[in-house]
């Protein structure tokens, strides 16, 4: 009796052990790129393996000198920002009309978008897309870069806040036009605050996909005093093609704090949902 | 004056739904109007109409003496109550009670004091500064109505305003619905599919079916003399007995029974012919003993309603076949399942309905004309 009870204790414990253990190795799997990326920068000399730094600031003093490094981050905020601001006016506009107003046909035009949208900014129309910039006049232009990207992204952000407008009770609108609303008032005092969290969460994700986007900048702008940072961070290797780990895990580290820092924001700010409904 | 008019209105949706139909009626100024009917019949569309949500496809709609069918819902001078309340979620209760003014332009400071003002008088001072989302159904409703109030509208047009709360809370907010319609003074509309909540509130009631009105009349009216039997079936805690009878001469033969025709309707008939007869268990006297003139029936179900009990009995009505009449029963005296009853009907409490329409003396047209001067206690 007592044996049997001993020899359950015992598994249960190696059971739990087994399991710690396990969710160790997966912590280290996604840390240890994190803690590389918060190691190698302040170390003179970086490797791609981790170890304790020689504590150094040069790395920074040296991105500093190179002439695009900032330039490039600048760049950045004005792609993802613009982009964002493009992408949440119109979704927000095209998911409001779409959820109040009978389209035929509305969800598969929907699902339609949503499935090509994938395309469009892909690598499959590179060529068609450098075609169109080109003709109009969008090479080298922040704006065609910009447009190209809001296109990509608008299908899922309409898609996302059509959710979010959807579960807004029609008799908020109604109520307001009663008292005498116009439309443009009941958009600025009623919907906008009440799909608030939709609105942030679109923008966040909005500004971190062109923040991590390389292939479309890289495309429609040709010199390096208008391409973002994903663009410069491809140019930080020597002659020989070898990675400068030293400025690369810098402005790796510089590349990634502003998209971290407004998760935060945001997400203490508005809080994050990708669904709709009213927390009354 | 705020009266309401409609003429010959008609919406029709673009699926093709008649959902109000060539529709006449008059609301008096001040009085407290119940638009009542099972759900579809259109009595929500009536409202949203009158409200200028919907746009009417024909017909006219004037509040007081403009005519506003076309005018946009901001313009008509009316507030809404909706069934949710529409708070809006984002704003603390004294901005809700003040939205209305800021849309008027009224400067903060104005529209606060208003806010505050009428808070008071609905006593929700303590919670000017909570969200909708941290309120009772109950204080919601309140909230709703001060928004609807800080404006002054000329109408108010409520839409199921008990439906979302609990029972309890039901009863209590009619009381202090009726009230507060009486103090104000405002032309009321509400739409309920509760006929006890539109007797209980209503100066006056409309009946509608199928987007038509089949009858209007104070509760009193629509209770004692439905216009049809539509009408007869909806009014009324316990649904009126309609018996099928036949004509002979001042008699009418119900279920193998000779009972007196009303005396109104007497000479109105013709022998022989195929009526209605129709009263309410409420009407009815129900009797262990034999009694002349009384239907006859074996007692199927007694159900107890607290002070009273409504009792079924299958009456035979020749042909083999049975109806079924109910009546109510004081407590105490409530027979049991099986028993064989008698049931009397209380003298001038009996209708008769020819094809579906009260037969009446009265020069009362069972097509509801305009009345004036209504609401006299309004």
């Amino acid at each position: 009796m007592r044996d049997q009870a001993a020899r359950a204790a015992v598994r249960h414990v190696l059971a739990r052990i087994g399991r710690y253990v396990f969710l160790c190795l997966v912590l280290a799997f996604f840390a240890l790129p994190l803690l590389w990326l918060a190691t190698a920068p302040f170390d003179d000399t970086p490797t791609i393996g981790i170890s304790l730094p020689r504590f150094t600031l040069d790395n920074f003093r040296t991105l500093l000198d190179n002439p695009y490094a900032l330039t490039s981050l600048v760049n950045s905020v004005w792609l993802a920002g613009g982009t964002a601001v493009l992408v949440v006016v119109f979704a927000a506009l095209a998911a409001y009309a779409l959820s109040r107003v009978r389209v035929p046909g509305r969800d598969g035009l929907l699902y339609g978008l949503l499935l090509l949208s994938s395309i469009v900014t892909g690598t499959a129309t590179m060529v068609p897309l450098f075609e169109l910039a080109f003709r109009l006049n969008l090479i080298d232009s922040r704006l065609g870069v910009i447009l190209v990207l809001s296109g990509g992204l608008l299908p899922a952000a309409i898609f996302i806040l059509k959710d979010f407008m959807d579960a807004t009770p029609t008799s908020y609108e109604e109520s307001a036009r009663v008292f005498g609303a116009s439309a443009l008032q009941i958009m600025r005092h009623i919907v906008v605050p009440v799909v608030r969290p939709g609105l942030a969460t679109v923008g966040v994700w909005a500004v971190a996909n062109v923040w991590g986007n390389f292939l479309v900048p890289f495309l429609l702008l040709r010199g390096p005093d208008k391409a973002p940072a994903a663009v410069i961070m491809y140019t930080l290797y020597t002659e020989g093609g070898q990675a400068d780990l030293r400025l690369l895990s810098t402005f790796s580290l510089l590349y990634s704090l502003p998209v971290a820092l407004m998760f935060v924001f945001v997400s203490s700010r508005y809080g994050f949902r990708f669904h709709g409904g009213i927390k009354r | 004056m705020s009266a309401i008019t409609l003429r010959e209105l008609t919406k029709v949706y673009p699926n093709g739904v008649r959902a109000l139909d060539t529709l006449d009626l008059e609301i008096a100024d001040g009085e407290f109007f119940a638009l009542l009917g099972p759900s579809g019949c259109g009595k929500t569309t009536l409202l949203r109409t009158i409200a200028g949500l919907e746009l009417a496809s024909a017909g006219s709609v004037s509040i007081g003496d403009r005519a506003v069918t076309n005018l946009p819902p901001g313009q008509r001078d009316v507030a809404m109550v909706f069934q949710d309340y529409a708070l809006f979620p984002h704003m603390t209760v004294r901005d809700n009670i003040a939205y209305p003014l800021r849309i008027k332009k009224v400067g903060r400071t104005a529209r606060h004091d208003k806010a505050a003002a009428t808070a008071d008088e609905l006593g929700l001072s303590a919670l000017l500064d909570r969200r909708p989302g941290q309120l009772s159904g109950g204080q919601q409703q309140r909230v709703a109505l001060a928004r609807a109030m800080a404006c002054h509208p000329q109408v108010f047009l409520l839409d199921e305003p008990l439906s979302n709360l609990d029972a309890r809370l039901r009863l209590e907010a009619r009381t202090f619905l009726k009230r507060l319609q009486r103090e104000l003074g405002v032309t009321t509309v509400f739409v309920t599919h509760d006929q006890a909540e539109a007797l209980a509130l209503a100066d006056r009631i409309a009946v509608m079916e199928g987007g038509r009105i089949r009858q209007v009349g104070t509760p009193t009216e629509v209770f004692r003399r439905p216009a049809n039997t539509f009408v007869a079936g909806f009014i009324g805690s316990t649904p009126m007995n309609l018996v099928p009878a036949r004509v002979h001469g001042d008699e009418l033969a119900v279920a193998g029974v000779r009972l007196p025709a009303p005396e109104d309707v007497r000479g109105r008939l013709s022998d022989g012919e195929p009526v209605v007869y129709g009263v309410r268990p409420e009407y009815l006297d129900y009797s262990p003993e034999p009694v002349p003139g009384a239907l006859t029936g074996q007692v199927v179900v007694v159900e107890n309603l607290g002070s009273f009990s409504l009792v079924s009995l299958d009456v035979p009505a020749g042909d083999d076949a049975a109806t079924s009449v109910q009546v109510v029963v004081p407590e105490g005296r409530e027979p049991a399942p099986g028993d064989t009853g008698w049931v009397v009907p209380r003298p001038g409490r009996s209708l008769v309905y020819r094809d579906g329409e009260l037969v009446t003396g009265a020069a009362a047209p069972s097509v509801p004309a305009p009345r004036t001067g209504v609401g006299a206690d309004a």
